[in-house]
């Protein structure tokens, strides 16, 4: 099958779970921007967690698929149409044969994720199909999807076949599954979003007024925010004195703090290693809320101790474990 | 010895020293091996550095009572894995020669470092290639390492201002760096020189041509064999 791109949006990358393991030869990590959203897209379709979905960016792109086929919208929810009948984001739908999906644009939050069953079929390098486009390898090309392209499709799970077939009922017809992933399993996205804190390793160092701005200020999402990272404006932050940092690792959401005093919160295409004082680091449960920001949108932080932020994640985790055991009795019965 | 500390809540820095030295080199070295060496449930990536080494977990797949924190199970596992630490034996350095085109249209600071250090321009080249270079750690961008060793007498600082784009395999001299641009990329360094090499390149089953433990020698070729160079 085939998915032709009748026009790409603005930012449209393949993205999966990011490639581990080269990251001591300087290789980012990349991967989804909300890992949360990749996840529930893919487990709608019946796909495996670590299957190619396409992120948008403020504009979503319009998809043709030249076949049936089983798609859903995670993320942000920019009104997707199929064939110009609205369908909800969060939920598995069939896509009859030359069907065409418009993503949208302008919604609530920043990146809207297009999974299909059977996932993107582009090559894996080095284990992940994730685009890094400013070394222009992974995904398409090592690009952004331009207006044009054609794209493939993997081969669907029998789950995915099992949730398809029970969609189309009318094989001419759109069909949205009335079953869905709870909205406590999905995160609280918000255009003023309230995001948790660890500290950071040079957090000590930031002066008294500028530690206690940091959890009580709220920080503007500047306009040269991207994949890379997030600058926050509105609010400087100085540290106590000049600090000589040494060059290592990095993680995803590592808050710096550039002489400069405004702070860069590190994202999927983050460099793997750095050098300015780490003043914070998000709580991974929290990435998806950053991620979902769009330049001017507002966020607010509060501190969270490791302990609190690990057992959310787990917590987190098991939700989508279960989430994902109830799609597979659900259609291991041949129920819809 | 070894101290550890969270970064964020799927990762912990292991730092091993304080200072870009030798002897700090060699411990990273040696836990970076241990890393590769153990099977640690639960850790996905590591990253040495010039004084620690950053492993990134998942949290959810590291072993142990699953009531327990899964930092501290990850720095349990860690401290078991480095028992003995300093008897590992250190991996065999690799030499790399890296072959140089110095001055001309490759290298168009050239002049200007000699100037400023007030060397001419083959003593700089002379000095340049003299030189054993370290590969401290490889980061900053895809396959960039950071090279140790460089002769103090043809240190010079960074460019007031930075080009927009130099082009990969641009050798260049940075303040007390020298080091080659792996990608076309901005770069406020001094540029002397470029290499035939390809020094990051995806298809390679190794993309980055230095790796962290390197050994770097430079050779200066003419501009005649740099073009010339098979690809």
């Amino acid at each position: 099958m085939n998915i032709r791109v009748l026009s790409s949006g603005l930012l449209t990358t393949v993205q999966d779970l990011g490639r581990m393991g080269m990251q001591r030869s300087g290789i980012p990590v990349c991967g989804a921007m909300d890992r949360s959203a990749l996840l529930i897209g893919n487990l709608l379709v019946g796909n495996a967690d670590d299957a190619a979905c396409l992120e948008a960016t403020l504009i979503g792109p319009a998809l043709q698929f030249d076949e049936p086929a089983l798609i859903a919208i995670a993320g942000a929810d920019f009104g997707a149409t199929v064939n110009d009948q609205p369908i909800p984001a969060w939920h598995a739908v069939y896509v009859p044969r030359g069907g065409t999906l418009r993503v949208g644009a302008h919604g609530a939050g920043c990146r809207p994720y297009v999974a299909v069953a059977g996932g993107i079929d582009v090559p894996s390098v080095f284990g992940s199909r994730s685009t890094y486009i400013r070394a222009a390898f992974g995904g398409l090309d090592g690009r952004a999807l331009r207006t044009g392209d054609v794209l493939a499709r993997g081969t669907p799970s029998d789950r995915s076949r099992a949730i398809q077939h029970a969609l189309a009922s009318d094989p001419d017809c759109i069909g949205v599954a009335r079953w869905t992933v709870g909205p406590p399993v999905r995160p609280r996205y918000s255009a003023d979003a309230i995001v948790r804190l660890l500290d950071g390793a040079q957090l000590a160092e930031l002066t008294d007024e500028s530690r206690q701005r940091l959890f009580d200020a709220s920080f503007r999402v500047s306009a040269s925010s991207d994949r890379m990272g997030y600058r926050l404006g509105g609010v400087e932050l100085a540290l106590r004195r000049p600090l000589e940092m040494l060059s290592e690792g990095v993680a995803f959401g590592t808050m710096q703090l550039p002489p400069g005093g405004v702070p860069i919160v590190l994202m999927a295409d983050r460099q793997t290693t750095g050098g300015y004082p780490r003043i914070a680091e998000v709580a991974a449960i929290d990435l998806p809320l950053i991620a979902q920001l769009k330049p001017g949108d507002r966020v607010r932080f509060r501190p969270i101790s490791l302990a609190d932020a690990q057992r959310l994640y787990l917590a987190h985790e098991d939700d989508l474990a279960q989430a994902r055991a109830s799609i597979a009795l659900r259609f291991s019965r041949g129920r819809s | 010895m070894l101290r550890y500390a969270p970064l964020g809540d799927h990762a912990i820095v292991i730092t091993v020293g304080d200072a870009i030295d030798e002897a700090t080199h060699r411990l990273v070295r040696a836990v970076s091996a241990r890393l590769d060496e153990t099977h640690i449930p639960g850790l996905v990536d590591q990253v040495p550095a010039f004084a620690s080494v950053v492993a990134h977990y998942d949290p959810a797949a590291v072993a142990g009572d699953a009531h327990r924190v899964p930092y501290d199970r990850m720095v349990e596992a860690l401290e078991t894995a480095f028992a003995g630490l300093e008897h590992q034996r250190p991996q065999p350095a690799r030499l790399v020669e890296i072959p140089v085109c110095y001055g001309g249209e490759l290298g168009p600071d050239l002049t200007e470092v000699a100037e400023r250090t007030g060397l001419a321009p083959n003593e700089v080249v002379a000095i340049h290639t003299a030189g054993d270079y370290l590969v401290y750690m490889v980061g900053f961008m895809p396959g960039f390492a950071y090279l140790g060793g460089l002769d103090a007498r043809i240190a010079t600082p960074r460019r007031q201002s930075p080009r927009t784009a130099v082009p990969a395999g641009t050798v260049g001299i940075g303040g007390q760096q020298t080091g080659v641009y792996p990608l076309v990329s901005p770069g406020g360094w001094n540029l002397i020189g470029r290499t035939p090499l390809r020094v990051f390149d995806m298809s390679r089953d190794e993309p980055a041509l230095l790796a962290a433990g390197d050994r770097v020698r430079f050779r200066a070729i003419t501009l005649e064999e740099f073009r010339s160079w098979p690809a």
